[in-house]
């Protein structure tokens, strides 16, 4: 075993911004994101790769920042919730539709949810319920029953494609 | 969790990473899309001094065609493979397969590879490339070889793969145009492993089955081939007792362990009606 595992210099655009560090192989996205750079809107869930709460977006997918070495993602794109809002501070199309639909109660798997459905809707713009439901498959909510989030993300995908929302799924 | 301490090597190369393993012998692991070993490394119940990343190989990327092969590079993931029109268009069975296997961010990182070499028995892909009738294509410090799917299989987690050897490539045949396909999985909820699943590649001809391949997921320590239940299909219209005594005769060579998905007796008794029904689809849907 080595004792003192060997730091490697890494670098990766998280929310836009270049950040640099000295980091041990072992380091889990996660703690980088949430230890190193302080952005705890990614949250740990189970920590064994089930609940999705730790979803980011690392260059065009859905990642558990919890199963990826750091050291993996240099040289990356991440975003985190803290880079979803609008760039005026408002709340994007997704925020909103969390918001308006009541898509959270405690609200812990809710930046996981809205990374998750963030990149469904980049790759699925207009994806009907048992779409959204298969789509966020890898992310688990014990409060809402999933109902009012699958609700919040139509409303999303409507507010984004400027189509009317109709709150009853069709 | 905090794994323990290894040092990581990205090596750019097939030759270079073979050369890593062998070098560095049982100390080292090689990492595909890590969905199976960093959740173990997490629980300290898999310690390597050393990690081999081969996501930096870009040979071993992508999906092709070789005549009438579809040919998949180990670290394409199955979110890859899931939009590749090239493959799922000459094996359709890929894309109903891959969507049932995790969930998707775990199939934005799960790689094909890593699914068939890991030989864990839960994995969907293993049973699914022994119907098909695959070849795996394997690199180590001895050369390239290639071993069928059907002879990779030896136990849990237990392969044909030699020390320092990796899977590059998986080679799959393309089936007849108008063939029948089916993989009916039953599982607790989204995302788990199947408690009980079943694989079916035929082929029709004038109302009876011409052909039948038969694969069987986590029913027993290695994926299994159904070959007498697929045997007593041939020739047949799938009548009901056809279908009860192939769906049997599969059941008479499962051994699946007892655990939170159920019984042995049960995981039995389903893994059965699975083979039924992944019979009765795939010839309602062959031509």
């Amino acid at each position: 075993m080595p004792s003192q595992a060997k730091k490697t210099q890494i670098g990766m655009m998280v929310n836009g911004a270049q950040v640099d560090g000295l980091v041990e192989p072992r380091l889990l996205l996660v703690h980088l994101i949430r230890e190193n750079l302080g952005l705890t809107g990614t949250h740990i869930g189970c920590e064994t790769t089930h609940c999705g709460a730790c979803t980011v977006d690392c260059d065009g997918m859905s990642v558990k920042s919890c199963t990826i070495f750091a050291i993996q993602a240099d040289g990356s794109e991440i975003t985190t919730i803290e880079g979803m809002a609008n760039p005026d501070g408002t709340l994007s199309a997704l925020q909103e539709g969390f918001r308006m639909m009541h898509g959270l109660q405690c609200g812990f798997c809710t930046p996981g949810m809205i990374m998750r459905a963030h990149r469904l809707l980049k790759e699925n713009p207009n994806p009907d319920d048992a779409e959204i439901r298969h789509g966020i498959s890898g992310n688990l909510c014990r409060c809402t029953g999933y109902q009012n989030i699958v609700k919040a993300i139509r409303y999303a995908a409507a507010k984004i494609n400027g189509t009317e929302f109709q709150e009853a799924a069709e | 969790m905090i794994p323990a301490a290894f040092t990581y090597h990205r090596p750019g190369s097939v030759a270079e990473a073979v050369r890593l393993l062998a070098d560095l012998g049982d100390d080292a692991r090689p990492l595909a899309g890590g969905h199976s070993l960093i959740p173990m490394m997490k629980m300290r119940l898999a310690t390597p001094e050393h990690l081999v990343d081969l996501h930096g190989i870009g040979a071993l990327k992508g999906v092709s065609r070789e005549g009438d092969r579809i040919i998949v590079g180990a670290m394409t993931t199955q979110q890859e493979l899931l939009r590749s029109d090239l493959a799922l268009s000459a094996v359709p069975i890929l894309g109903e397969t891959i969507a049932q296997v995790a969930d998707p961010q775990v199939r934005y990182r799960g790689t094909v590879g890593g699914n068939v070499a890991n030989g864990d028995p839960g994995n969907d892909l293993p049973a699914l490339m022994m119907t098909l009738g695959a070849d795996y294509r394997l690199e180590g410090p001895a050369g390239a070889r290639t071993v069928a799917a059907r002879d990779f299989y030896q136990g849990a987690y237990s392969t044909a793969l030699a020390p320092g050897e990796i899977l590059t490539a998986v080679a799959i045949p393309v089936p007849p145009a108008g063939h029948g396909h089916a993989y009916e999985k039953l599982k607790r909820k989204v995302g788990d492993y199947a408690t009980a699943a079943a694989a079916v590649i035929l082929t029709m001809d004038g109302g009876k089955v011409a052909t039948c391949a038969i694969g069987l997921t986590n029913l027993a320590d290695t994926p299994l081939l159904a070959d007498k239940a697929a045997s007593l299909a041939v020739g047949t219209s799938l009548d009901d007792a056809t279908l009860r005594s192939a769906g049997a005769a599969a059941a008479a060579i499962m051994a699946p362990a007892g655990d939170g998905r159920g019984p042995p007796d049960y995981r039995k008794h389903v893994g059965g009606i699975m083979v039924m029904r992944a019979l009765k689809r795939a010839a309602e849907q062959a031509r």
